[in-house]
């Protein structure tokens, strides 16, 4: 083969903290980690000094939302790898409401081939559970996973699958090829009209509530819908403390339950909706302190597996306005990491190897993703991130690699900066910037 | 608050009784043959409508008059708004047209916060009701008329037992009135059916009971807001009669309020609802008065905000929103 002939690529990594233990050295040599030792030796090698940095297994996230194709105002599959690749990720997940919606093997083998030719980051398409996302019908779920794209993860995304008939099908019948249904809970007719968590504030400010009991009361459901027929269900964005409990329990009865929780809502409360301004609008919403910290309790105990950003660009004009005609959803990939480590690692919570656990190895083996999530060990691929833990800055998106500006965390303080991800031993970000 | 008048929740006990003392300065103009002042003459208010609200639009409209501002009326129907221009849109042409006040009606709660807040606009905001939100000049309205007619029209509310009855949850006249019958000292108890009570009023400055025959006897005021029939098939009450029989204000039940205690609605009324013909049209209903008195409230929010350097009426001095400067030109005597 042709690639024997040429010199193969090697990257030292002097003085690298692997999961934040004691400074090491670690040898990329072309798609793979070759080593991970003391005075590894050098020759041949470009050297990055890691300086203390620490290094982690490239991320994973669950829950993208990559636009392409239909809103590529928004996002496209490029930008949103970019984007990724500058959080440190090696493989994200792409939702299906796109337009035309995810639901056949045509849409998503378009999307997971653009992810390939992105090269800054895997994408690994999640297909719709139903036709159109309309709950009522199922979508060729067999046919999606045959395909090139191999989808694994099914999900409505931005709608609930409400019908619990429909429900109970979806979850037997992707036992067949071990998938996974990720469910958006959110019963619709509680609802209706909803712009806010539904509490104080929105009795104070006159906004529809969206009651913590409709992502709760579905979330019962389909874990008793999932023991019931011995499958696999994840929870998308579980976002309250009600539902932490419910996940708890069901984990106690040895069911088959993932979760995942987003960082905005490890730390954003819905007291920021009193400012009526539309980049605090998401769906599920901003909760309050309580849930918080039942949130950070969950993902540190591993009643929440892991993180997912639910990373949903959405073009200025869409949050340039009032709070009633604003879309929902906030951008995340380049911010993940820094929340974490505010919300976790700085307050004790989680260890760098915590960090890992939750945001590269668990959802990497919720979705079955090879080479994705592994760990930082010689032979293994060499998905990797370096960042820099003692970096404080101020959230500037414009200098976000993603299309959109939508972030909750414009001009805030924000821990540490990813400096470097290794996409299987090439680098897509270097110094912070995109190779 | 300063230059916008947004939320009830913004003034301070002294704003408050300013805006009532202008306010009652203002009325004494209403008396005159020749009912206008020159003060905001050269100004420009628009009253910017998205929702059609015949009586809150012509209020502030002759308010301005009487104050003889310029006025532009703006209303979402046939106009650019109906051909998906955004509330920014608008706002930067107005802005462009040189407003210096706009009056905001808009089904969206929030959507006059973020008029004032998002930097689209330069001119004061004096929200004119926001969706389910709040209707600050209502309730200021309100205030004026329960001083008048339980405290002498003058000073604040303390101790005055005010019961509000009805759709709190869908309310933004309620919300507005907790929030500034509060701050006059005033005690405010919310009566509904509990579907009816927006979850988390518990962190509101009132009680709250089921019951309006309990607390009819210890009222001063009684206030019934407009019920939509049309919440009968969101089910928060099975049929328009169960709701006038458990909530609605007839005759008898007025007649267990004590003696001076007054009743008010915002308007407009479903008589044979929340109120009967008999209660609507008795001499304890304010209903009338609130509506001349809406006038007066906002020629007194609309002097407060865009003219307080000058005197509201010739010879008297000037005023302002401050907390620390509350002699004003309400309070001294007219000369002319």
């Amino acid at each position: 083969m042709a690639a024997r002939t040429q010199t193969i690529r090697k990257t030292l990594l002097r003085g690298a903290r692997v999961l934040g233990g004691e400074p090491q050295d670690v040898l990329i040599e072309g798609e793979t980690v070759a080593g991970v030792g003391s005075g590894l030796s050098a020759s041949g090698a470009e050297v990055v000094e890691a300086d203390g940095r620490i290094l982690l297994p490239g991320l994973v996230d669950l829950h993208t939302h990559l636009r392409e194709p239909g809103r590529e105002d928004s996002e496209t599959v490029l930008t949103g790898t970019k984007a990724a690749a500058r959080g440190g990720f090696t493989a994200v997940h792409a939702m299906a409401n796109t337009f035309p919606v995810a639901d056949t093997a045509g849409v998503v083998e378009q999307v997971w081939r653009l992810g390939r030719e992105s090269g800054y980051c895997d994408v690994q398409p999640v297909g719709a559970v139903t036709v159109g996302l309309e709950g009522k019908q199922l979508a060729e779920l067999g046919a999606m996973h045959d395909s090139a794209a191999g989808v694994r993860v099914f999900s409505d995304d931005g709608k609930c699958v409400d019908d619990a008939v429909i429900m109970r099908r979806a979850l037997e019948y992707v036992k067949a090829f071990d998938g996974v249904i990720a469910q958006h809970a959110q019963e619709p007719r509680l609802t209706e009209g909803a712009q806010m968590n539904e509490g104080v504030v929105s009795a104070e400010l006159g906004l529809g509530g969206w009651p913590a009991v409709a992502e709760e009361s579905i979330i019962a459901r389909d874990v008793l819908l999932a023991a019931h027929v011995g499958s696999r269900v994840h929870i998308c964005h579980l976002s309250t403390a009600g539902s932490v409990e419910l996940v708890r329990w069901a984990k106690s009865k040895g069911w088959q339950v993932t979760a995942e929780v987003t960082p905005h809502h490890l730390l954003l409360t819905d007291e920021l909706v009193r400012s009526y301004d539309p980049v605090y609008k998401v769906n599920p919403p901003l909760r309050t302190e309580a849930d918080v910290h039942a949130l950070r309790e969950a993902l540190a105990d591993g009643t929440i597996d892991c993180v997912a950003t639910d990373h949903a660009p959405h073009p200025h004009e869409d949050k340039d306005c009032e709070w009633g005609a604003a879309a929902m959803g906030m951008v995340g990939l380049e911010t993940a990491l820094p929340v974490l480590q505010h919300t976790m690692v700085d307050t004790g919570l989680l260890d760098w190897s915590g960090i890992a656990e939750r945001m590269s190895h668990r959802p990497a083996a919720i979705s079955h993703l090879n080479g994705q999530g592994r760990p930082v060990a010689a032979g293994e691929p060499a998905n990797l991130l370096l960042l820099d833990p003692d970096y404080r800055g101020r959230v500037d998106p414009a200098g976000f690699a993603s299309r959109s500006r939508n972030t909750p965390y414009e001009g805030r303080e924000l821990p540490g900066r990813v400096t470097h991800t290794w996409l299987r031993g090439r680098a897509t970000v270097v110094d912070g910037k995109l190779a | 608050m300063k230059r916008h008048l947004i939320s009830a929740a913004d003034l301070t006990r002294d704003d408050a009784v300013l805006i009532l003392d202008t306010a009652e300065e203002m009325a004494r103009v209403a008396d005159r043959p020749i009912k206008k002042l020159p003060t905001l003459r050269g100004r420009t208010v628009v009253n910017l409508f998205f929702e059609d609200s015949t009586r809150t639009r012509i209020s502030f409209e002759a308010a301005a008059k009487r104050l003889s501002a310029d006025v532009i009326n703006f209303s979402a129907k046939g106009s650019s708004v109906s051909k998906g221009e955004s509330l920014k849109d608008t706002a930067l042409t107005l802005e462009a047209m040189g407003a210096d006040a706009v009056v905001i009606r808009h089904h969206g709660s929030g959507a006059p916060h973020r008029l004032a807040t998002s930097g689209w606009i330069g001119g004061s905001v004096v929200n004119a009701g926001d969706g389910t939100h709040e209707h600050p000049t209502q309730a200021l309205l309100d205030a004026f008329t329960m001083r008048r007619r339980l405290a002498g029209g003058e000073g604040d509310l303390s101790g005055r037992r005010i019961t509000i009855v009805g759709d709190v949850l869908h309310s933004r006249v309620a919300r507005s009135n907790v929030h500034l019958l509060s701050t006059l000292g005033a005690e405010v108890t919310l009566v509904a059916p509990p579907t009816l009570v927006p979850v988390g009023v518990g962190s509101w400055p009132c009680e709250v009971s089921y019951d309006l025959d309990a607390v009819l006897s210890k009222s001063d005021a009684v206030m019934m807001l407009r019920v939509q029939s049309e919440r009968m098939n969101a089910a928060f009450f099975p049929t328009e009669r169960e709701y006038a029989r458990r909530y609605g204000l007839d005759g008898q039940r007025m007649a267990r309020m004590p003696e001076h205690a007054v009743v008010m609605h915002p308007g407009p009324m479903n008589r044979g609802m929340e109120i009967t013909a008999e209660v609507a049209d008795s001499p304890r209903c304010t209903v009338v008065e609130q509506v001349a008195n809406g006038v007066s409230i906002r020629m007194a929010v609309l002097y407060l905000l865009l003219g307080g350097a000058e005197p509201a009426v010739s010879g008297s001095h000037p005023a302002s929103m401050s907390t620390e400067s509350t002699e004003t030109a309400a309070r001294t005597e007219e000369n002319d």
